[in-house]
């Protein structure tokens, strides 16, 4: 006769063939850079640079030398040490403020996408409305309001970053709260709390974290244009964006002290780009 | 092989690449089919059954390779050129997928999907198209034809769209339609009525026609012939009777044995097959069914068996020891 | 009435009273059961057999409060399910578990398999980490997987039929009087689907269990049930003993089913289909008997008055004007 199995057997499992993922050259080349300048930007007090803000002034717009490695700006500042200490300003609002979307708009759109009903509605008409103001009007009508300062700066551009964030997780939360590991685990009798940290979070928090790394990358820009147009960062603090509009002036003499910030930004931009988006081309497929 | 068959497989592979490795979706497959014939090919999912029916039509994934010959009325397909094939495409060659909401595209109207077949293949006017869509629509059992025409496929349910499928599928009076697992997304009553529909126009039209199903019951009585398909090769082939009465593979026993039936009482033991199929990158050096055979031997596990004639005309089997079922049947 | 119609030999463990579950698409309403009563005992398969649309999974979960209940009861062992609140229905789950038709969607994607089967017994209070591992170990054991090569592992690791079996062994941990069967073997192959129904039936003795079968394949239903329940579009046409209700049908759609069984035998001819049309629309369904539309026995009583369900035969009942035997 036919194979006749009447009791159960030990299924015999393989060991599974670990699938690696190539990822490219760019993308450690994206990692390197990061690191590079995290590491600039974190040590920078400690470092062996001179200091951003003493002023020479018989030295104004020097080229590169021994003394100054990337040359003097228009008032004498040494450009590498202001480099350096701007990529702190940049990284900080860069990173800070997505970081709010992130925490606060996923949150919201979690709890949006998982309980939908009334509460969805109005949190997505909450965010319509936000999402309905010109940032940038916004931003300046705040700064003017509240004064200008680094903080404020990083509360007004988070708070108009929470609209995408909640977008991103709610989109999410909405095509896992269906599948039927939730319902196993409503079965079970798992509070609404556990079901939203242990089953939905995990599998929400890797494309939000995608996506909160491009959200840097805009970030930057964003700051950087802001800064640039003299409504970002006050002097005498300055960042990537500021440093590119003061050298707005020399660009007939000395086009490097636009040009280095320019460089600079564009790599970092870049390089979250790049990490950004092999994360999430990384998680989709085993999303599925 | 035979001369007169419409449709002629010889020695076909596909492989495929992947990140494991090599992927050897279809083994050296070779099957022919005559014109106005049925041919049921069964297996479960896995076995190359999908991909034997692409290398057919021509439909591989870019990054697939096929050797040998398709020979289609006296043609090489694998050798044909594009412009060649798109113009068998609809008129000698159709398809029916399983799916049938994705099957269709949700953007365009039925009556648009249905006339683009027509004006293009058999360059008729747009009034002449249109009338022949209503004609194919009530012919596959669609009612008020007309009023259906304007509406899109989210407007019909699961057995609808199929029947539309179909309808596109036969417009050009194709001398072959192969239909994947047609049923399989539809509802029991649903499906004996696509069923009866196909087996009633495959009569009509002196139509040839590939049935590809997991589903035994379903070849049973609407096929001439029956493929059984294992790990990427063919296990057991012959005629439909001859397949359910005096099959030699143990696996097509099995497979027989392992679906439940109405007339059993309730509580009986189901004959399961142990473990699961095979893993295609990591083929083996035996007979692919040898680790969940109940009559394996040492020789299975070496030795790949290869398809042999059995005593019923155009029986084969790929077996070292099959069954010997009806009385008298020697291997 | 209606129970005493219904009761089964001994006392049931779980009664459901003129379930009626709704729910609104868009500005629509899906009637998607309408006033269904029946009783399983206890140590008994119940079959619900209807093809898709008839709203047999949503009585499933509907039974489990898993869906929002418009108006009736469900009595399990006793208590009122469908007024209990909070800790109570979170103690009640505990006894009755639900396993799906997916497998591997019903396992979360970036859990490992010993913290998804460990799962229920923290949410039920397990404290001690050792003797919930013991216990996930014991019911991997008894599904028939190596604990020791499953449990560090990720779903996606897994093919169907394995995925099924854990999904089993976690409804098995806390050792459960109950499981709802929603569809378990449908997205299996063949070959596999054997092997689950006979690990259902093995898992049923060995640990004392009533099952709750939902499927739409009428052999697989008939191979594990003791009775069966028919549904079509939101109400139950039909309800006997297995092999009486197959052998005998009474009622016009069960004998629609199983005649459009595809049935593996070169002899039998398929009968051109008797089915007329295609289901209507849980929206909008018909009156009367809901059957009407497809039924070749229809008439104007058939469209005036919802049948209820009579008895037929003995322990055999179906809700037609114009039943078969």
């Amino acid at each position: 006769m036919a194979t006749l199995e009447l009791s159960v057997q030990e299924e015999i499992i393989a060991a599974p063939v670990k699938q690696t993922r190539r990822l490219g050259t760019l993308f450690w080349m994206a990692v390197g850079w990061i690191v590079l300048v995290f590491a600039l930007a974190i040590f920078a007090p400690v470092l062996p640079l001179s200091s951003p803000t003493d002023m020479d002034m018989l030295d104004r717009r020097a080229p590169f030398s021994a003394l100054h490695w990337l040359g003097t700006d228009g008032l004498g500042r040494d450009e590498l040490a202001r480099l350096i200490y701007g990529a702190r300003i940049s990284l900080l609002v860069g990173l800070c403020a997505p970081a709010i979307g992130l925490t606060v708009g996923g949150a919201l759109g979690m709890l949006a996408g998982y309980f939908r009903g009334r509460f969805e509605s109005l949190s997505v008409g909450s965010m319509d409305v936000l999402l309905a103001f010109p940032p940038l009007i916004l931003t300046l009508a705040v700064t003017a309001f509240l004064g200008q300062s680094v903080f404020n700066l990083t509360c007004i551009l988070g708070i108009l970053g929470i609209p995408t964030f909640m977008r991103v997780a709610r989109a999410a939360t909405l095509t896992l709260a269906r599948r039927e590991f939730v319902i196993a685990a409503q079965a079970l009798g798992a509070t609404h709390a556990r079901i939203l940290l242990r089953e939905l979070l995990p599998n929400v928090a890797l494309p939000s974290l995608a996506f909160f790394l491009l959200g840097v990358a805009v970030f930057i820009v964003v700051e950087g244009s802001l800064s640039f147009l003299g409504f970002g960062v006050p002097p005498p603090i300055s960042s990537w964006g500021s440093m590119i509009g003061e050298g707005r002036e020399s660009l007939d003499v000395a086009p490097r002290l636009a040009f280095l910030p320019a460089i600079a930004m564009f790599l970092t931009v870049l390089s979250f780009n790049i990490v950004g988006d092999t994360i999430r081309a990384i998680t989709d497929p085993r999303q599925g | 092989m035979n001369d007169a068959a419409l449709l002629s497989v010889e020695d076909v592979a596909v492989d495929l690449p992947t990140p494991r490795g090599n992927l050897r979706a279809v083994d050296r497959v070779d099957l022919a089919l005559g014109a106005g014939r049925t041919l049921g090919i069964v297996g479960e999912s896995g076995c190359g059954k999908t991909m034997l029916s692409r290398a057919i039509l021509q439909l591989l994934p870019k990054k697939a390779r096929l050797t040998g010959r398709v020979m289609f009325d006296g043609r090489d397909l694998a050798r044909c050129s594009a412009e060649g094939l798109r113009k068998l495409r609809a008129r000698s060659l159709a398809v029916v997928f399983q799916d049938p909401m994705t099957s269709l595209n949700p953007v365009l109207t039925i009556g648009t999907q249905l006339t683009e077949t027509l004006l293009e293949h058999l360059e008729l006017d747009a009034s002449a198209a249109r009338k022949r869509a209503v004609e194919l629509l009530a012919a596959v059992g669609i009612p008020e034809p007309e009023q259906r025409l304007t509406q899109y496929p989210h407007q019909f349910s699961g057995g609808m769209r199929q029947r539309v499928a179909i309808a596109i599928a036969l417009s050009c009076e194709p001398k072959l339609l192969i239909a994947d697992e047609p049923t399989t997304a539809l509802d029991v009553t649903i499906q004996a009525q696509i069923l009866d529909l196909l087996a009633r126009e495959q009569r009509r039209r002196h139509m040839a026609m590939i049935l590809i199903t997991h589903d035994l019951g379903v070849v049973a009585g609407r096929t001439d012939e029956v493929a059984v398909m294992y790990a990427g090769r063919i296990v057991e082939r012959a005629p439909t009777p001859v397949l359910f009465k005096k099959m030699h593979m143990p696996y097509t026993e099995a497979l027989l044995a392992a679906i439940p039936k109405l007339e059993a009482a309730p509580h009986t033991p189901l004959p399961a097959i142990s473990g699961r199929p095979p893993d295609p990158t990591r083929p083996l050096a035996g007979c692919a069914f040898s680790p969940r055979c109940r009559y394996a031997s040492d020789r299975c596990h070496s030795e790949k068996p290869q398809l042999a004639q059995a005593e019923a005309r155009d029986h084969r089997y790929a077996c070292f020891h099959p069954i010997k079922l009806a009385a008298g049947v020697d291997a | 009435m209606m129970q005493e119609v219904m009761r089964a030999a001994s006392d049931p463990l779980l009664k459901v009273e003129n379930l009626v579950v709704e729910y609104v698409v868009g500005q629509r309403v899906v009637h998607a059961v309408s006033d269904v009563s029946l009783q399983i005992a206890r140590g008994e398969t119940l079959g619900l057999v209807g093809e898709s649309g008839c709203g047999k999974s949503t009585l499933g979960r509907a039974v489990l409060r898993l869906r929002p209940v418009v108006s009736g009861r469900v009595i399990f062992d006793g208590e009122d399910l469908t007024a209990m609140q909070g800790e109570a229905l979170r103690k009640m789950r505990r006894r009755a578990q639900l396993i799906f038709q997916d497998p591997i969607a019903s396992l979360n994607p970036r859990r490992r398999i010993g913290d998804i089967v460990a799962e229920p017994l923290v949410i039920a209070g397990y404290d001690d980490a050792g003797r919930r591992q013991q216990l996930v170990y014991e019911v991997l054991s008894a599904v028939g997987l190596d604990p020791a090569l499953v449990v560090d592992r990720l779903p996606h690791e897994f093919s169907g039929g394995q995925c099924q079996r854990i999904c089993i062994a976690r409804a098995l941990v806390l050792n459960p009087e109950f499981i709802i069967c929603d569809e378990p073997v449908s997205a299996l192959d063949v070959s596999i689907r054997a092997q689950i129904l006979n690990l259902l039936e093995e898992m049923k003795i060995r640990f004392g269990l009533t099952l709750l079968f939902i499927a739409h394949d009428l052999a697989v239903v008939k191979a594990v049930s003791d009775r069966v329940a028919v549904m079509y579009l939101g109400r139950l046409c039909e309800v006997g003993p297995s092999e009486q209700l197959f052998t005998k049908p009474a009622h016009p759609y069960t004998e629609l089913l199983i005649e459009a069984i595809p049935v593996p035998d070169p002899d039998v001819r398929p009968a051109e289909s008797v089915a007329v049309g295609e289901p209507p629309s849980p929206i909008a369904p018909p009156s009367g008997c809901r059957f009407r539309t497809r039924c070749p026995r229809a008439d104007q009583r058939c469209r005036d008055e919802v049948p209820e369900l009579r008895p037929v035969a003995p322990g055999q009942y179906a809700a037609c004007h114009h039943p078969l035997t």
